[in-house]
């Protein structure tokens, strides 16, 4: 994995520190030109990755990049889904049953409401294994060597201990697709320990990291401590506790974090993605040695 | 199942049961996680196994199943609103006061570090005499006209923006300034919903003569998720909230505490306690840690109680009847 991945917040009106500030961002990216702007600058600065929602937008960015093979030779998805606001305003609409049926077509909905009870574990695999394809449709001749399961999804069958579902699409992302899944968590501590009862080693992993440990369950100690285990790749996000912590002293702190791999950022200008890569180049001299399983 | 996950990840909290009247449900949670599961609550709650029960099902059902469970001496936590009518919210209120069982209605926000600060401020007088309130609410629940039927859609069930969104405005301004006295006027819109309320217009006058607003829109799609802000005047100075930030301007040169004269800004980052496990928002785990605490203490008196929710549903009534003209 790279040390530095892009992310997609700031294109879709996401701030977890002020709503006014989501606003004027929904209102400055409200078409692809104006994201493609600056995924252009990230790239052209060195950053390949861009870690996004399956939001229907990131797929006109997909076409883009597919088409436009010289430009971006080397340029790389991490989606992460489901796009869950989709869902959620379709479960609201229709119920869940027709929601089901909406984004899974082909008789899964019969089968569940059945209750043909040997089949229902079986059929839970399955509807999962029919959404996942269903959100990579859009990514299809563009390379997404990472698939990510969204946190609101990881951390509800987390709770529910249906980590056996987690570990099945791990499976089916490397069987389906070559490629490897990621778990986004705001339960790193307890994410690691499902995973490997369920069978999953040395996940990649994106969990909130930051200094005033802002949204990181099971606290700061923990967090360090499954870091320096080895026993999973981690992805830091939210570094800057969304600004909570000024941009330097919030680097230098996750830099400084033994076993991190990478860290993700949104920026909505070229100037402020120059300035946090150069904090983190700064911060983070020595590119880290562990190399992703999966390589392109 | 939010709920189903957080208490599974409880560490004082074993999930034994689960009722529902679908069996797909009932046969995916036990073939998958197997757990015990029954049709009907009633069998669920005479099986003598569960200490507590959450009530996660359409509002119309809610008195049925509180009272039931409440009767037989279980701790009961509802899903909001309590219920379509207050005289039955008042009489669960009654009901669990005099079982000293541990009832709690899921008024989430009631539970963000933001809203709490400023509930602290305006209690404690930071603001001096509040004499204005404002909530307001917007979201893109429904934005085109219905395809489907859910319970959300009907009235009878406790559909509407009024009962599913308006409530938690409304529970949140009570949790800051106290409930009003009366609603003076009220405009239910709808918009794209053929049975139901999409947005919600009302003014409220409280005991002391301060006025309220509330302004909800379910169908306002420049709105990602539901996004809820409260203005508080007072004739100190004013708070401007929502999950975010709690934005303090302080108009006696003193100030209050920490907050110097002119704004403040404190954000969620600074003002929310860290939760044991995160789903969805701190304030889901919270609100639970609270409830177990509370059955646990064997306690009827506790935040978001039946009693004030109560106060919630009164007026939610009150809207719907001022909307009518009368």
């Amino acid at each position: 994995m790279d040390r530095i991945l892009f992310g997609d917040n700031q294109f879709f009106g996401v701030n977890h520190m002020s709503e006014e500030k989501a606003r004027a961002q929904a209102m400055k990216f409200k078409d692809v030109q104006s994201m493609m702007r600056v995924l252009d600058s990230a790239y052209d600065m060195g950053i390949r990755v861009f870690m996004c929602t399956t939001h229907d937008r990131v797929g006109e960015i997909a076409d883009i990049v597919r088409d436009n093979p010289r430009r971006y030779p080397d340029f790389e998805f991490y989606p992460c889904m489901p796009y869950a606001h989709k869902y959620a305003n379709s479960v609201g609409e229709v119920g869940i049953l027709e929601t089901i049926r909406r984004f899974a077509p082909g008789g899964i909905v019969e089968t569940l409401v059945k209750g043909a009870t040997a089949a229902v574990t079986q059929d839970i695999h399955k509807l999962m294994r029919m959404l996942v394809d269903a959100e990579m449709k859009r990514f299809v001749g563009v390379r997404t060597p990472v698939v990510f399961v969204q946190n609101v999804v990881t951390d509800l069958l987390l709770g529910l201990k249906l980590q056996d579902v987690l570990a099945a699409f791990h499976e089916h992302i490397r069987e389906k697709y070559q490629a490897e899944a990621g778990f986004i968590t705001m339960n790193l501590p307890l994410l690691v320990d499902a995973l490997e009862q369920a069978g999953v080693r040395n996940p990649i992993v994106c969990a909130n990291v930051n200094k005033i440990g802002f949204r990181m369950s099971g606290g700061v100690e923990a967090y360090r401590e499954v870091l320096r285990s080895g026993r999973c790749r981690a992805i830091a996000m939210s570094v800057l506790a969304s600004g909570a912590i000024p941009p330097e002293e919030a680097i230098e702190w996750v830099c400084g974090l033994e076993g991190l791999q990478s860290i993700v950022f949104g920026a909505s200008s070229s100037a402020h993605i120059r300035q946090t890569k150069a904090l983190i180049d700064k911060a983070w001299p020595v590119a880290p040695t562990v190399k992703s399983a999966v390589q392109q | 199942m939010s709920h189903y996950a957080i208490l599974g990840a409880h560490p004082r909290v074993q999930v034994t049961s689960v009722a529902d009247s679908t069996t797909y449900v009932t046969s995916a949670l036990r073939k998958h996680i197997g757990v015990e599961t029954f049709g009907d609550h009633r069998r669920m709650i005479d099986s003598g196994k569960v200490d507590c029960v959450f009530v996660a099902t359409p509002t119309a059902s809610h008195f049925e199943a509180a009272s039931y469970a409440l009767d037989r001496g279980l701790h009961v936590f509802v899903e909001k609103p309590l219920c379509l009518a207050p005289e039955q919210s008042k009489q669960l209120a009654e009901l669990a006061k005099a079982k000293s069982r541990a009832n709690q209605v899921g008024y989430h926000n009631r539970f963000v570090g933001t809203f709490r600060e400023t509930q602290r401020l305006v209690s404690e007088g930071a603001l001096g005499e509040v004499y204005h309130v404002t909530g307001t609410a917007f979201g893109q629940v429904v934005v085109r006209p219905k395809t489907g039927f859910t319970w959300r859609s009907k009235k009878s069930e406790g559909g509407g923006c009024l009962h599913d969104y308006a409530s938690h405005v409304i529970d949140l301004m009570n949790f800051i300034v106290g409930p009003p006295r009366d609603v003076l006027g009220a405009h239910l819109r709808s918009i794209y919903s053929k049975e139901v309320e999409d947005a919600v217009y009302a003014t409220f006058r409280y005991a002391n003569g301060a006025s309220g607003q509330i302004e909800t829109n379910w169908s306002d799609d420049t709105y990602r998720k539901m996004s809820t802000t409260i203005v508080v005047y007072g004739t100190k100075g004013k708070i401007i909230v929502d999950r975010q930030e709690c934005r303090v301007y302080l108009r006696d040169a003193a100030g209050f505490e920490t907050y110097q004269p002119g704004w403040t800004v404190r954000y969620i980052t600074d003002l929310q306690q860290p939760v044991g496990f995160y789903l969805r928002g701190e304030e889901y785990s919270a609100q639970v840690d609270s409830f177990v605490d509370a059955a646990e203490r064997g306690t009827a008196d506790h935040e978001n109680s039946f009693a004030s929710a109560y106060e919630t549903d009164r007026l939610v009534d009150l809207i719907s009847k001022a909307s009518r003209g009368n």
